[in-house]
């Protein structure tokens, strides 16, 4: 350890410290964030920053990726995620390539076993993979030596929208460490939620998950020792007292008819986020929403576009998040 | 293994001021002048650099910082990828002169790599490079406009640079790895 004296010397401009290695990376695939470690993705906050430095530029084009096959495999149709990914490839001089569902041989009835072999084949290095089926990234590493990046499996897991988050509140509020987390709404069916809740108990953040009983998962009390401990508030009000960070759920207008709430208009009046309960959360709390909104349902128009909303840099930081991730698992192919 | 010293604490001082001296000299536009650090070492031999100009020449000289892991040539066959760090330059380089700083010369790869990546960002109306050693074996057609000290060397020799700055010391040693064990 280094002296007193020497923290002060004036003349010492970088302060020396242990240098971040990416010799803690461990993974090959990104399937879920629940094998995370704390270190792992503060390397990825670290190389994000650099990432957003090249987004910054006039010409917004590295060379590291050149020659590298990236494959978006999407069966579900997604504007961000695929556009993100899409551009973060390309940033990085990787050659993409887009699959949607509805124009492959899959409308012929090509099993996902059978297009990832195909892809193999082909010579993809990186497989971005969104199915409607939970767990179905897990299974496509049996068959495929690229590497699978998780972009949305069923209400499983979306890990890159969790860690583009993390990173969003880390810009923000520097350390993830103690902070106040409330994640509102559609928690059953969010992926988003699930791999946040992953990704923020991590980072050390309390998570505090708030929505009418019938939309919570199944599988959140104790004995279940397979899902990371949260609390759970079904008033918006109390459960938004003292927050440093909201983040609000997009209802899944398509998945409401079995059901689970009596009316949208119900919703609305007991879980919308809007103005005055904002209020309730700290003066500094930044609100985020994984997109596309319904504006007036589940988020205000006020406070989508308010001065707390952090939802545009999401966006961005998305792409700069999704370098950083598509720059290491390019690493781990060569062992 | 051994190591032996070939710069101390005062040869670094002394070396750098009159690097510092011969930049001046050469950049009669000297207000047109940046100081681009490649990291690590790079960065604060740039920061040096531009104390010392300031000091003869009562001119702030604008410092940034590069970082070159996205532009190298060898990441397919590295065993861990790099730590990309962030590159961090104040103002347009377009039409500036700039002088790029790093500790060691060698193969003259990073130069290339860290070249590139300055083209990437605008259209500098040159660029000139300063380095603290240079070890020899160059593998492009790359050479210093400021040199600290030449240190021929072996391949089988590590050239350790150490400042203040990043590992508390100021030192350039020269370490010999025995052949053998480089010989499997």
């Amino acid at each position: 350890m280094r002296t007193t004296q020497q923290e002060n010397d004036p003349t010492l401009l970088v302060k020396p410290r242990t240098p971040l290695t990416t010799s803690i990376w461990q993974h090959h695939h990104i399937l879920d964030l629940d094998d995370f470690t704390p270190g792992e993705i503060e390397l990825v906050f670290h190389i994000a920053d650099a990432m957003k430095e090249v987004l910054s530029r006039p010409i917004k084009k590295v060379p590291t990726l050149r020659g590298k096959t990236i494959v978006n495999l999407f069966y579900e149709p997604s504007t961000r995620t695929r556009l993100s990914f899409e551009l973060a490839a390309k940033n990085l001089s990787a050659d993409v390539v887009n699959l949607s569902t509805s124009v492959s041989s899959v409308t012929k009835g090509e099993s996902l076993v059978d297009t990832l072999i195909t892809l193999q084949a082909l010579g993809a290095n990186i497989v971005v993979m969104r199915h409607p089926l939970s767990g179905a990234p897990y299974i496509a590493t049996k068959y495929i030596a690229a590497s699978i990046v998780n972009a949305g499996d069923g209400w499983h897991a979306h890990p890159t929208q969790a860690l583009l988050d993390l990173y969003t509140i880390h810009e923000h509020k520097g350390s993830l460490k103690g902070l106040k987390a409330v994640i509102i709404g559609d928690i059953r069916h969010s992926r988003v939620a699930r791999s946040n809740v992953w990704g923020l108990t991590t980072m050390g953040a309390e998570v505090t998950l708030c929505c009418p009983l019938t939309l919570l998962p199944s599988g959140l009390d104790k004995q279940h020792h397979h899902f990371p401990e949260v609390s759970i508030e079904p008033d918006i009000e109390l459960a938004l007292d003292g927050a440093d960070v909201v983040m609000v759920l997009r209802l899944q207008l398509e998945r409401q008819q079995s059901g689970l709430l009596p009316s949208i208009r119900e919703y609305i009046q007991l879980y919308q986020l809007n103005e005055p309960r904002l209020t309730k959360a700290k003066p500094n709390a930044v609100v985020l929403h994984p997109g596309p909104i319904n504006e007036g349902v589940e988020i205000s128009p006020a406070v989508a576009h308010g001065q707390q909303s952090v939802i545009n840099e999401q966006v961005t930081n998305g792409v700069a998040v999704r370098m950083a991730l598509l720059y290491m698992l390019a690493g781990s192919q060569k062992q | 293994m051994s190591k032996k010293t070939i710069m101390t604490p005062e040869d670094i001082r002394r070396t750098l001021a009159r690097i510092a001296h011969e930049i001046i000299e050469r950049n009669k536009a000297i207000e047109h002048l940046i100081l681009v650090g490649m990291h690590t070492r790079g960065v604060p031999l740039a920061k040096r650099l531009a104390a010392n100009i300031e000091d003869f020449e009562r001119l702030k000289i604008p410092v940034g910082t590069l970082d070159i892991s996205l532009y190298r040539d060898d990441l397919a066959s590295l065993n861990l990828q790099p730590i990309v760090k962030r590159t961090d330059i104040p103002i347009s380089i377009d039409g500036k002169s700039i002088v790029l700083v790093d500790d060691v010369l060698y193969t003259g790869r990073s130069t290339r790599a860290a070249m590139d990546a300055l083209i990437d960002l605008g259209r500098p109306q040159s660029i000139q490079l300063a380095v603290l050693v240079d070890r020899g074996h160059r593998e492009l057609p790359i050479r210093a406009d400021y040199v600290g000290k030449n240190m021929p060397s072996s391949r089988h020799e590590e050239i350790q640079v150490q400042l203040r700055e990043t590992d508390g010391i100021d030192e350039v040693a020269i370490i010999s790895i025995p052949v053998a064990e480089e010989g499997q």
